[in-house]
C-alpha cells in the first residue's frame, strides 16, 4: 500500500526544478540575447565574465530537469522530446555554441566577433526554443496509448512563435537587472536604460498570451472564468512586480530590479500552473497517469530530499564567493 | 531509397556519445592530476606545482567546458530518438541518472568555478579542496553512468511487466555483475588517457627546451603512474574479458571472430571476417592461444558466433577489428612505460630523443583505445539494447522518420565539426602558450605567433620566481 502521494511530492519537486532553471539559467542566457547591443567589447568582456563561474551550474538544472522527468515522469519525457525533436536539437545547438564561446572567446583574438554572435546567437535560439516548448505543453500533444503520434513540425504554431517571443523578451530583462545588480558606471547605465523598453515588451506579449491561451485551450477559460476566482490574485501580484521593476529602475536601485523579475517570472509560472493542473502532457495524460513506478520514486527522492539541501548550500556558497561588482579586466584568463 | 530511422538513430547515437566520450575520459584522470599538483602546492609552497597546476587548469577548462555541452546533449538523446527504450527503463535508469546529476554535476560545475575563477578569491586550502571535489565529482559521475551502461549490458535486479522494467533490487541493478570490471576499467582508462596526455605534452616542452623543471617534474610524475597503471590495465581487461564471457558469450566471439563453437581455437591476430559467408578469410592466428586466455586451458571450449541465430550476431568485423586496435595500444602503451623506466635507470630519460618523441604522439594514443574498446562493447551487443531482453528495433521512437533522423543527424555533425576544430585549435594554442609565466600577458599573447626556439629557455626558467608573488595574494583573499 502506498504511503504517500509520490507522483504529487515529485509533482513540486520538478516543478520547483523547473523554475529554478528558468530564473538561473534565465538570466545568463538573458545576458547572451542583450550581448550584442553592448556599449563595447570591454563591456562585452564584463557581461560574460559576470556569468562565466556560474552558467555551468545554472544549466546542470536543465540536465536535472530531463534526467528527473525520466525518473519520475518518464511519459512526459517520452512524449515531449519526440514531439519536439526538431525543436530540442535546436535548443541543444544552442546551447552548445553559447557554452563553448564562454572558453572560445577569450582565447580568441581575430576571430572574437564570431564567438560574440555563436554566444549571443546560441542564447537567443535556445531562449526562443524554451519559450516555444512552453507555448506547445500549453497546445497539448497528439498522443494514443501514451506515445506521440504527432507529425514533426505540429509543434510549430503562430501561438508557439509568440511565447518564444516571450521567453525572449523575459529573459532579455532577467540579463538587463542581472547586469544592473553585477556591474557599475556606463555598463550599469546602459543595463537602466534598455531595462524599460524591455519590461514594456515582456508586459505587451505575456498579455497577447494571456488572452489568447483561453481560446487556445477551453480547460484554461473554463478554470479563468469559473467560480475560482482566487487564482485571479497571481496577475495581480504580476503587474505588481512589474510595476516594482519600473518603479526600481526609475529610482536607481541595485538589486531590486533583478529580484522584482524573478518575481515576475514566478507568478506568471504559478499562473501557467494554476492553468493546466493536473495535465502533465495536455489534453489526455494526468500527473498520476504519466509516473514512474512507486519504488523508483521512493527511491531517489530519498536521496534528493539529502543531498539537494547540500547542493543548494554550496550552490549559494558559489554565488558568494563570487558576490559583488564585476570589473572589466578580472577573471582567470 | 527509404531512410531507415533505427539505422539512422543508431549512428547518430554512436556519434554523440563517441564524440562526448573522448571529453570526460580525459578530465577524469586530469582532474586527479590537478588535484594533486594543487595538494603538492599547499603543502611545499613551491611555486613550480601551482604553475603546473594553472596551466594544466586551463587545459582542464577547454576540454571540460566540450564536455559539458555535448553531455547535455547526451541527456535528452534518450527521450528524442530511443523514446520507447526510456518509457520502459525509465524504473531504473530515470533515478540512476538523477543520481549522477545531483551527486556529480552539481559538485562539478559549482567547484569547477572555484577552482577556475577563485584562485585569488578563496584560501590557498579551500581552492585545494575545490580541486579535490571537481575530482571526485568525475568520478561519482563515471560510477552512475557506469552502472546504467553496465545494467544494459548485464540486466540484474529488475523484472519485465506490462512492457515495462520494475525494480526489484536496486543494488542488484546498480551492482549488476559487469559493473565492478567496466568501473575499473574505465577508471584505469582514464587515469592512463590523463596520464599519457600530460606526459605527451610535458616531452614536447622538453624537445624545446622549455620550462624545464616544471616539465621534467611532470614526466617523471607521469612515468611513474603509468608504469604501474599501465600493466594493471592489461590484467583488469583480460578479468572484464572473462565475465563478458560468462555473461555476453556471444560478443567475445565477435571479438575472436570465432565462428563456430569449438576447443583449441586460435588468437587471430589477422582476419577479416565476412558476416555473410559466417567464415574469415586471411586468417594468421596463434593456435589454440584465445582457449587458453578465455579459459586458462590449451584445449578449452570457446563459444562462437553460430550459438545464436544469424539476426542476433552483432556486426563482427567491427568488434573484432576495434578489439584489436584496442589491444594494440594499450600493448603498445606497457612498452612505452617500460621503456621510460630503462631510461630513467640509465639517467637519459629527459634526453632521449625518440623517446620524447615517441611519447608526443603517445598522447593521442589513448583516445584511440577508449573509443575502440567502447566500439567492442557497445556494437558486440547488437541487436540487443539492453542485453536479451529489448532490441535496438524495439526502442527506437515510433513517430521518429528517417528525414528527421538525418535532419539531426547532420546537425550534429556540423555542430561538432565546428565545435570541435575551434575546440583544438585553442588547445593548440593553449599548449603553445605554454606554461611560461601568464603575468607577462603580452610576452605570452604573442609568442604562438613566432617560432619557438631554446633561446626562450634562461628566461623561463628564472621566471619562476614570479610565482611567489603570484601565490600571496590567495592566502589573503576570500575577506
Amino acid at each position: 500500500m502506498e504511503l504517500f502521494d509520490l507522483a504529487l511530492i515529485w509533482a513540486f519537486i520538478i516543478g520547483f526544478g523547473i523554475i529554478m532553471y528558468v530564473l538561473m539559467d534565465g538570466f545568463d542566457l538573458g545576458v547572451g540575447i542583450l550581448f550584442p547591443f553592448a556599449p563595447s567589447e570591454e563591456d562585452r568582456d564584463t557581461m560574460m565574465n559576470s556569468v562565466a563561474p556560474v552558467w555551468d551550474g545554472n544549466e546542470t538544472w536543465l540536465v536535472l530537469g530531463g534526467a528527473g522527468l525520466l525518473a519520475a515522469f518518464p511519459m512526459v519525457y517520452s512524449i515531449f522530446l519526440p514531439a519536439l525533436y526538431i525543436g530540442v536539437f535546436l535548443l541543444l545547438a544552442g546551447l552548445i555554441f553559447r557554452g563553448v564561446a564562454f572558453e572560445f572567446r577569450f582565447k580568441a583574438r581575430t576571430s572574437r566577433y564570431l564567438w560574440n554572435w555563436s554566444f549571443a546567437g546560441g542564447s537567443t535560439i535556445a531562449a526562443f526554443a524554451q519559450g516555444a516548448v512552453v507555448g506547445a505543453y500549453i497546445q497539448g500533444f497528439n498522443t494514443v496509448n501514451g506515445a506521440y503520434v504527432g507529425g514533426a513540425l505540429d509543434w510549430l504554431t503562430p501561438f508557439t512563435v509568440l511565447t518564444g517571443l516571450g521567453m525572449l523578451a523575459g529573459y532579455a530583462l532577467l540579463g538587463s537587472t542581472w547586469l544592473i545588480m553585477k556591474t557599475e558606471g556606463r555598463l550599469q547605465e546602459w543595463a537602466y536604460r534598455v531595462s524599460a523598453p524591455l519590461l514594456i515588451a515582456v508586459l505587451v506579449v505575456f498579455g497577447i498570451i494571456s488572452v489568447w491561451t483561453p481560446f487556445v485551450d477551453d480547460m484554461v477559460r473554463e478554470r479563468w472564468f469559473s467560480n475560482l476566482s482566487v487564482i485571479w490574485i497571481l496577475p495581480a501580484l504580476t503587474l505588481l512586480c512589474a510595476f516594482q521593476i519600473w518603479r526600481s529602475v526609475r529610482n536607481r536601485f541595485e538589486g531590486m530590479p533583478f529580484v522584482a523579475t524573478m518575481g515576475l517570472f514566478i507568478t506568471t509560472y504559478l499562473g501557467l500552473v494554476v492553468s493546466k493542473w493536473p495535465y502533465v502532457v495536455p489534453p489526455n495524460y494526468t500527473l498520476w497517469d504519466a509516473a514512474s513506478a512507486y519504488e523508483s520514486q521512493l527511491f531517489l527522492l530519498l536521496g534528493l530530499l539529502f543531498v539537494i539541501p547540500i547542493v543548494l548550500a554550496y550552490t549559494a556558497w558559489t554565488y558568494w564567493v563570487f558576490r559583488g561588482k564585476v570589473r572589466a579586466g578580472e577573471g582567470y584568463h | 531509397m527509404e531512410l531507415d530511422p533505427l539505422i539512422l538513430s543508431r549512428i547518430q547515437f554512436a556519434f554523440v556519445v563517441s564524440f562526448h566520450a573522448i571529453f570526460p575520459v580525459f578530465t577524469i584522470g586530469l582532474a586527479s592530476y590537478i588535484a594533486v599538483l594543487e595538494g603538492l602546492a599547499f603543502k611545499t609552497r613551491n611555486p613550480v606545482w601551482t604553475k603546473l597546476s594553472t596551466f594544466w587548469t586551463k587545459v582542464f577548462a577547454v576540454v571540460f567546458g566540450m564536455g559539458v555541452v555535448s553531455g547535455i546533449v547526451m541527456s535528452f538523446q534518450f527521450g528524442t530518438n530511443w523514446s520507447a527504450f526510456s518509457q520502459a527503463s525509465a524504473n531504473f535508469l530515470g533515478p540512476i541518472l538523477s543520481y549522477e546529476v545531483i551527486t556529480a554535476f552539481f559538485l562539478e560545475a559549482a567547484f569547477l568555478g572555484v577552482l577556475l575563477f577563485g584562485r585569488d578569491k578563496v584560501p590557498a586550502g579551500v581552492h585545494l579542496f575545490a580541486a579535490i571535489m571537481v575530482a571526485t565529482g568525475t568520478f561519482i559521475s563515471s560510477f552512475w553512468i557506469l552502472a546504467a551502461n553496465s545494467w544494459m549490458q548485464t540486466p540484474a535486479g529488475v523484472e519485465f511487466r506490462e512492457g515495462v522494467f520494475h525494480v526489484v533490487s536496486w543494488s542488484e541493478a546498480i551492482f549488476n555483475p559487469s559493473f565492478p570490471y567496466r568501473f575499473m576499467h574505465m577508471a584505469l582508462a582514464s587515469f592512463l588517457t590523463g596520464g599519457f596526455v600530460v606526459a605527451g605534452v610535458s616531452a614536447w616542452y622538453l624537445l624545446r627546451g622549455r620550462e624545464v623543471e616544471a616539465n621534467r617534474k611532470a614526466l617523471s610524475m607521469c612515468l611513474w603512474l603509468l608504469l604501474f597503471i599501465a600493466p594493471a590495465q592489461a590484467v583488469v581487461g583480460d578479468f572484464h574479458g572473462l565475465n563478458t564471457l560468462e555473461h555476453q558469450p556471444t560478443k567475445v566471439a565477435a571479438m575472436e571472430g570465432n565462428w563456430e563453437t569449438s576447443r583449441n581455437v586460435p588468437l587471430l591476430l589477422f582476419a577479416i571476417p565476412d558476416q555473410e559467408n559466417q567464415t574469415n578469410h586471411f586468417e594468421i592466428g596463434i593456435p589454440s592461444l584465445a582457449s587458453l586466455i578465455l579459459t586458462h586451458e590449451w584445449d578449452g571450449e570457446v563459444p562462437g558466433l553460430n550459438e545464436v541465430a544469424v539476426e542476433e550476431q552483432p556486426p563482427v568485423a567491427i568488434v573484432f577489428w576495434s578489439f584489436r586496435i584496442m589491444v594494440g595500444i594499450g600493448v603498445l602503451m606497457i612498452l612505452f612505460a617500460l621503456a621510460g623506466l630503462f631510461l630513467r635507470a640509465g639517467g637519459r630519460l629527459y634526453k632521449t630523443r625518440w623517446y620524447l618523441q615517441g611519447m608526443r604522439f603517445m598522447s593521442i594514443a589513448p583516445f584511440f583505445a577508449v573509443l575502440t574498446g567502447w566500439f567492442v562493447t557497445e556494437v558486440g551487443r547488437a541487436p540487443w539494447l539492453v542485453y536479451g531482453m529489448m532490441t535496438q528495433a524495439e526502442s527506437v521512437t515510433p513517430s521518429l522518420t528517417g528525414g528527421m533522423a538525418l535532419f539531426t543527424l547532420i546537425g550534429y555533425i556540423v555542430v561538432y565539426a565546428l565545435v570541435f576544430s575551434a575546440g583544438v585549435y585553442y588547445l593548440m594554442r593553449v599548449l603553445y602558450v605554454g606554461l611560461e609565466d601568464s603575468d607577462d600577458e603580452e610576452h605570452a599573447s604573442d609568442r604562438p605567433a613566432r617560432p619557438l626556439s631554446a633561446a626562450h629557455v634562461p628566461f623561463e626558467i628564472e621566471s619562476g620566481s614570479h610565482g611567489v608573488h603570484q601565490a600571496k595574494p590567495a592566502n589573503e583573499g576570500g575577506h
